[in-house]
């Protein structure tokens, strides 16, 4: 086998499947955003934008996200500086934490809504032990704080492992030496996290981030388990254009605005969390 | 390797097999009996006995729509029998076989059906499969707080307001219910109960001053309404949890109330507001396309369908009505019972309004659907003024009603071109 040609012929498969899978979709999509049948249009987006909905649902989904990964961030790393230091017990915990990365997301969406709904866990403990005389209706379209509520917990519980899973490989890069060098300058745990950790661990939380945040844009199943459409978001109301109300060109065009705030994030995490070259491991 | 030859033979042979098997089965696709327990009936109950087999597809609207369009389209399909309302099968009106072949010796259809059933052609486009309505329920304990004077059988809006009000005052929380859910009918209470009711329209008054007005009652009743309502798809549920104690739904959605606790609940028409008593009947019909495989074996299955034999099982498998004759047995279920009655008293009531189905929207029929929608969340949820949002919605209607080119459909007088927004 040429040397030259073999790197290409192992990229191959791969390209393929993106070019087949995501780059061609993905001009479909933007040609029924773009086009009507007299040609090019703003149409859709216009459609789309005008709607008394797209604002609170575009705000909806930004602030989860806002909200969701930075809390996320921080809860992973504590779970991750925990796993990285057990001995004996280490596996056992990573694959507790694990378990609820191996559910679907809308079976995480419905087990929190046995939780949070008027006959469900949450109400019948309150009611049992007498702190309030009958159930409370917590998901209703009046507190639209608490579906909010929910859906973070939710979120947090479900995905949060998924962050941990990479730091925690990522700490596994980290040399040991760096940590023996600053406790011979008599740093702290919390200075040896500060100074050693985040910084060595730039790029795996740039990793997370990216990942995080993409997925955080696309969140669906949980919210229509607990908000039903009292708490709308891009991807829910992308798929009412596209299934309720038979419109797919706005759909593509709802599409087409979560592909533009997940490309502007990520661009923000690879600018902010950026290592400069020469400064790897 | 000529071992896994030998297998991969096998294989194919066998998927081949039953590729054709499932082929001689007759494909009815249906957007009705949609539920799980209905369609495992209808397979079980209605269409088990039928000579060949039936694959009975029930589909959301979407999916639905798309295949017949695409099949319609090609000239060519697997599907040979379509089950839809009245609206669904009127967009496709050409593309249906002339049904007037069937032999239905023996069997008598409602005459206003039948015709419904032509379209305005000479043809019979389709046959009517099963009818249907929405009414009122209420918990037998709410009935002592019915307003002095009013009668259940003949209510109107603000004596519904009035109980309403007395139930959230006298039990100490709102006991009236409204399927306002992400899956509940609210739309259909607004085009076909409220709007007519006070404007004698479903279309052409959208944002007129009585629509202002009818928005206004229906503000007012919700603060007598359990807030958890935006929760609730189907009434049945909350009615018997005992949280709601008079509701409005689909009967189809408040039969097992009335099955599980025959004795709890009483059934009856919607009220009357000033322009009559607004309701919306709901025809489901079945047709064959042209593009069906075997057309004579579609009839063949239009035909068993039309019996009364499967009239009943419907009407047991679904909480539809049948269209024809069919006799009764003396053992139906007590939803039937309550709820054929309260259907009965409303359509033949004297100030009866019928208002239909939207007709002719086609895949845009969703969106129709979201003008009320929207209009309900942002008057009623949102507190938004009632004014700017008519007048916005009725923007979106009137574009609605341009690009697809409908004409105004009952209680709207008929229109030349499209239905017009005043």
């Amino acid at each position: 086998m040429n040397s030259k040609t073999l790197p290409y012929l192992l990229l191959a498969p791969a390209t393929i499947f993106l070019v087949v899978f995501f780059l061609w979709p993905f001009l479909q999509i933007a040609w029924l955003a773009f086009t009507t049948e007299g040609g090019f249009t703003m149409q859709h987006f216009q459609t789309m934008a005008g709607n008394w909905k797209f604002w609170p649902t575009f705000w909806n989904t930004v602030i989860l996200a806002a909200i969701v990964v930075p809390l996320q961030l921080v809860m992973a790393l504590a779970m991750a500086q925990v796993v990285a230091k057990l001995k004996t017990t280490r596996n056992t915990i990573l694959y507790i934490f694990t378990i609820p990365l191996g559910l679907s997301d809308l079976a995480a969406g419905i087990i929190w809504l046995a939780i949070f709904e008027q006959s469900g866990f949450l109400n019948s403990m309150l009611v049992g032990l007498g702190v309030v005389d009958k159930p409370i209706l917590f998901l209703g379209y009046q507190n639209l704080w608490v579906i909010f509520i929910a859906v973070i917990l939710a979120e947090l519980w479900r995905a949060t492992a998924i962050v941990m899973v990479i730091l925690v490989s990522g700490m596994g890069l980290i040399p040991k030496e760096y940590y023996e060098a600053a406790e011979v300058f008599g740093a702290g745990p919390w200075k040896r996290f500060v100074k050693v950790t985040l910084p060595m661990l730039k790029p795996s939380i740039q990793t997370a981030m990216i990942l995080r945040t993409i997925a955080a844009f696309e969140v669906f199943a949980v919210v229509v388990a607990l908000g039903g459409t009292t708490l709308p978001v891009l991807v829910g109301e992308t798929f009412n254009w596209q299934f309720a109300l038979n419109d797919r060109n706005v759909a593509a065009a709802f599409a087409l605005v979560i592909l533009a705030i997940s490309i502007a994030a990520t661009l923000v995490f690879l600018r902010v969390l950026r290592t400069p070259k020469g400064a790897t491991l | 390797m000529k071992r896994t030859l030998k297998t991969l033979a096998v294989a194919a042979l066998a998927i081949g097999l039953t590729a054709s098997t499932a082929s001689a089965q007759v494909l009815f696709w249906s957007n009705q009996a949609v539920p799980v327990e209905e369609t495992q009936k209808m397979r079980e109950q209605v269409l088990k006995a039928f000579p060949g087999g039936v694959d009975f597809q029930p589909q959301e609207p979407g999916p639905f729509i798309t295949r017949i369009q695409a099949e319609t389209e090609a000239g060519s399909g697997a599907i040979g029998v379509v089950g839809g309302l009245y609206g669904d099968l009127a967009n496709f009106a050409d593309s249906w076989v002339d049904l007037s072949d069937v032999d239905l010796s023996g069997v008598t259809v409602s005459p206003a059906f039948m015709e419904l059933g032509k379209f305005g052609t000479a043809e019979q486009k389709f046959l009517p499969w099963m009818q249907a309505n929405y009414v009122m329920a209420a918990n037998k304990q709410a009935l002592q707080y019915l307003p002095e004077g009013a009668d259940i059988n003949n209510l109107t809006y603000d004596q519904v307001i009035a109980w309403a009000k007395n139930l959230a005052e006298q039990t100490g929380s709102p006991k009236f219910g409204f399927p306002a859910g992400p899956k509940g009918l609210k739309h259909r209470f607004f085009q076909g109960f409220l709007l007519p009711a006070f404007t004698g329209s479903e279309v052409t008054k959208f944002r007129s001053a009585e629509a202002e007005q009818a928005w206004g009652k229906f503000k007012e009743l919700w603060q007598y309404t359990n807030p958890a309502s935006t929760n609730y798809d189907f009434m049945q549920e909350p009615l018997l949890t005992g949280d709601v104690w008079l509701a409005f739904d689909h009967i189809a959605r408040l039969s097992e109330a009335f099955n599980q606790k025959p004795d709890d609940f009483v059934a009856f028409p919607a009220p009357s507001g000033p322009k009559g008593r607004a309701f919306m009947p709901v025809l489901a019909g079945i047709a064959v396309p042209k593009s069906a495989p075997d057309v004579a074996k579609s009839k063949e299955l239009i035909k068993y369908m039309m019996q009364p034999e499967q009239q009943v099982a419907t009407l047991l498998a679904t909480n539809f009505f049948p269209t024809t004759d069919a006799a009764l047995p003396a053992e139906l279920p007590a939803s039937a019972r309550a709820l054929g009655p309260a259907v009965q008293a409303m359509t033949s009531s004297p100030d009866a309004l019928p208002a239909l189905l939207p007709v002719g929207l086609g895949d845009k029929a969703g969106q129709f659907n979201q003008v009320y929608i929207d209009a309900f969340e942002r008057i009623v949820l949102a507190n938004q003024d009632v004014r700017q949002v008519l007048d916005q919605q009725a923007e979106t209607l009137r574009q609605l009603m341009v690009t697809t080119g409908a004409p105004c459909w009952l209680p709207d007088a008929p229109s030349e071109g499209p239905c017009p927004v005043e």
